[in-house]
């Protein structure tokens, strides 16, 4: 039985190591997400929006031409048709639906594709609220269309400049502002990482994608399990939201898919279930990549939502108990699947996403299954970067 | 029976909640309780992060602070993702890191330093270090090397009462958290009793180094400490940088803890003892004479 208890554990994942003074906001949190998730008016509200805003229920498509290729029922569980261009915009509603409810006014974020900065944007233009987001500055300038999109919604965008300059500084830089603006911010996380409650709030709120896959295999194939999901995972709310209802549905395999870079081996590398060892990282235990001594490894992906040296909790724990299984995909690998998928079926998948393609060319499966892969997020925002290698593919 | 269990049982005889813990070594109190025992006001704690300005410089950083009259010295174990730390320390600690810092190395040096030092020492680290170097080895290094208290920020209280709390009181070190103006005065009152040595109070709910000056609204929040009659001391850190701020500290708590001011006075410096002499001196200015008088 996968279980989090109430203080937030996942197994010996998770928990909430944060500084003083942050205690009084994420306790509050803590005490009230669940209160508020399960009222009714609330979910009324959620649930409208994400029917009549997100454009909710995400289609569940057979994928014919990977389905033949691959000699196996591919379904594609199409997040990237959501308002916004992928899954990420499941859980900024719900947060911005929670900070109003707690009276918060300033709503903070980071960002590493800038999808999670594009979704906390677009709710906070959808309820008038200040709205600023943190992003690392190497990815301010490998998602320049997602910056743009920020601007345009209204919400100021600051470059993190520490570290690495990617999703794991934005993230310090986010959880340093929330300890400076202690009593109007909330701070809508974008994955399932950081302290108690933010991982399993997130889960949560992410899991609308495996409830309508339950409704949607039943219609389509005569029964509710598929026999494996595969999603990709920077810190893991696709994969988290995709999984949900099946994970104690031992029978369904569950993928989770890594971005290995440069190779795992290479030194440049984002495989934190490979390389990772137990520690803590953004106030939550978890596996993450780091030195002997404790300092946190800068990690390396060509896709921006990847390049994270930590996963959630619940991930960690699905991959150490057994109940997960990590594959690692390299930049290359991802890169051809892109082109493939593309040409193949007429979608042109996010970086992120065509790691969990490239799954397909990786795992043990039969001609029998049922695979369902969670397409999070469209390929808009990397066209620059699909356009600048797509002559070695061809 | 389920009745019986002993939570019951303590329930119903409606025994005194178990809040009093044997110090280990009662008649030797440790240095840092000394310390307080004999001074109750203006007690100075200056932060430095361990391997900055250079690799080395920990040991005359140490002794030159005591050489100027510093009451305790917290030495900050570098860390590559320092929440609760404002740009100052940051990229002292990435500079520290640059310079190959390890723990292992630091402690070295602190052992070192002990030979000819005997001012209260406590390191400051984030609780990811101390996990990697092993939990119970850390504790047992810092006590052979002499390391008197610890602070660890992201060690919540309830990690620390389950599974640390032994450990550490075993190793007869103390550990200071953190209270803020938004603490509750129930969590402040448990904080008070798991602490050992002296209250960690942040100035205003802040990362270090980014807030300058005290204002009403502080010294409200500092007043409303100061009748609460806990039992621990309390130093003030978080944008105490100067004469006028300590002073001000100085007035609602036993003293204050400085950190980035005294980074900021180190960059680049080419003495460090003369750097630290007029820092420290610049500090304690007039205001101690004038308490004395
Ligand atoms: C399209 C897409 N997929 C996946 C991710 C990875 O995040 P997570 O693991 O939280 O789903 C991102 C992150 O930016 C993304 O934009």
């Amino acid at each position: 039985m996968i279980t989090i208890d109430n203080k937030g554990y996942y197994g010996e994942f998770g928990g909430a190591f944060i500084p003083e003074m942050l205690h009084p906001n994420v306790e509050e949190l803590r005490q009230l997400y669940l209160e508020i998730m399960d009222d009714e008016t609330f979910k009324k509200e959620f649930q409208q929006l994400l029917r009549d805003y997100v454009g909710r229920p995400s289609p569940l498509y057979l994928a014919e031409r990977l389905s033949a290729h691959y000699n196996a029922s591919i379904y594609l569980k199409r997040e990237d048709l959501n308002h916004t261009g992928a899954h990420k915009i499941n859980n900024t509603i719900g947060q911005i639906l929670l900070a109003q409810r707690l009276g918060k006014k300033r709503i903070i974020a980071e960002t590493g594709a800038g999808q999670h900065g594009v979704a906390t944007a677009t709710v906070c233009a959808l309820k008038g609220i200040k709205c600023i987001v943190y992003m690392g500055e190497v990815d301010i300038k490998r998602q320049a269309p997602n910056v743009a999109r920020m601007k345009m919604l209204g919400a100021e965008v600051r470059p993190a400049r520490s570290g690495s300059k990617t999703l794991k500084d934005a993230t310090n830089e986010a959880i340093r502002d929330w300890i400076n603006n202690p009593e109007d911010t909330h701070y809508i996380i974008g994955s399932v990482v950081g302290p108690h409650p933010y991982p399993d709030m997130v889960a949560r709120f992410q899991s609308v994608i495996s409830e309508e896959m339950l409704w949607q295999l039943l219609d389509q194939t005569g029964k509710e399990d598929p026999d494996i999901i595969i999603a990709c995972v920077g810190g893991g709310s696709n994969a988290a939201g995709a999984y949900y209802h099946y994970l104690n549905r031992e029978q369904v395999r569950l993928i989770a898919v890594e971005a290995a870079g440069l190779g795992v081996e290479s030194g440049e590398s984002a495989a934190t279930s490979v390389l990772g060892s137990k520690g803590i990282i953004h106030g939550s235990r978890t596996l993450l990549m780091q030195t002997p001594d404790g300092q946190i490894i800068e990690p390396y992906s060509i896709s921006a939502g990847l390049d994270y040296p930590g996963i959630g909790p619940l991930h960690a724990h699905l991959i150490k108990s057994g109940r997960a299984e990590p594959v690692s995909i390299t930049d290359k690998e991802a890169l051809a699947s892109a082109y493939f998928v593309s040409q193949k079926e007429g979608i042109i998948p996010a970086l992120e996403t065509a790691h969990a393609f490239s799954a397909l060319e990786k795992i043990k499966y039969n001609s029998t299954d049922v695979i369902v892969i969670n397409l999070s997020g469209r390929g808009d925002k990397d066209l620059e970067t699909y356009i600048k290698h797509y002559d070695k593919f061809h | 029976m389920v009745l019986s269990t002993g939570y019951w049982v303590t329930r119903t005889k409606n025994s005194l909640p178990n809040t009093h813990y044997p110090i280990p070594n009662t008649q030797k109190m440790s240095r840092i309780q000394q310390l307080f025992s004999e001074k109750k006001e203006n007690i100075l704690n200056i932060y430095f992060t361990a391997g900055f300005p250079k690799l080395d410089s920990t040991k005359e950083i140490i002794l030159s602070l005591e050489e100027a009259g510093v009451d305790l010295v917290e030495v900050g174990m570098p860390y590559s993702d320092p929440l609760a730390d404002g740009p100052t320390i940051q990229q002292s600690g990435q500079v520290a890191l640059k310079n190959g810092m390890t723990l292992d190395l630091l402690f070295e040096q602190l052992e070192a330093v002990r030979n000819s030092s005997s001012i209260p020492l406590i390191l400051m680290g984030y609780f990811n270090q101390v996990m990697q170097y092993g939990e119970q080895n850390f504790f047992t290094r810092c006590k052979n090397v002499g390391i008197d208290g610890l602070i660890l920020p992201d060690l919540p209280v309830y990690e620390y009462e389950t599974y640390y709390k032994t450990m550490i009181e075993e190793a007869g070190l103390d550990i200071s958290f953190l209270i803020t103006p938004q603490t509750s005065p129930e969590r402040i009152k448990k904080i008070d009793e798991l602490t050992s040595g002296f209250i960690y109070m942040v100035s205003n709910s802040s990362i270090t180094g980014a807030k300058k000056g005290i204002s009403d609204k502080q010294i409200a929040y500092f007043n409303r400490i100061n009748k609460m009659n806990l039992s621990n001391p309390r130093l003030l850190g978080f944008g105490i940088s100067n004469h006028e701020t300590f002073s001000t500290a100085c007035q609602y708590a036993n003293g204050a803890i400085i950190g980035s001011a005294y980074i900021n006075a180190l960059n680049n410096t080419k003495d460090i003892n003369r750097t630290t002499m007029e820092f420290v001196e610049m500090v304690k200015g007039q205001a101690i004479d004038a308490k004395i008088l």
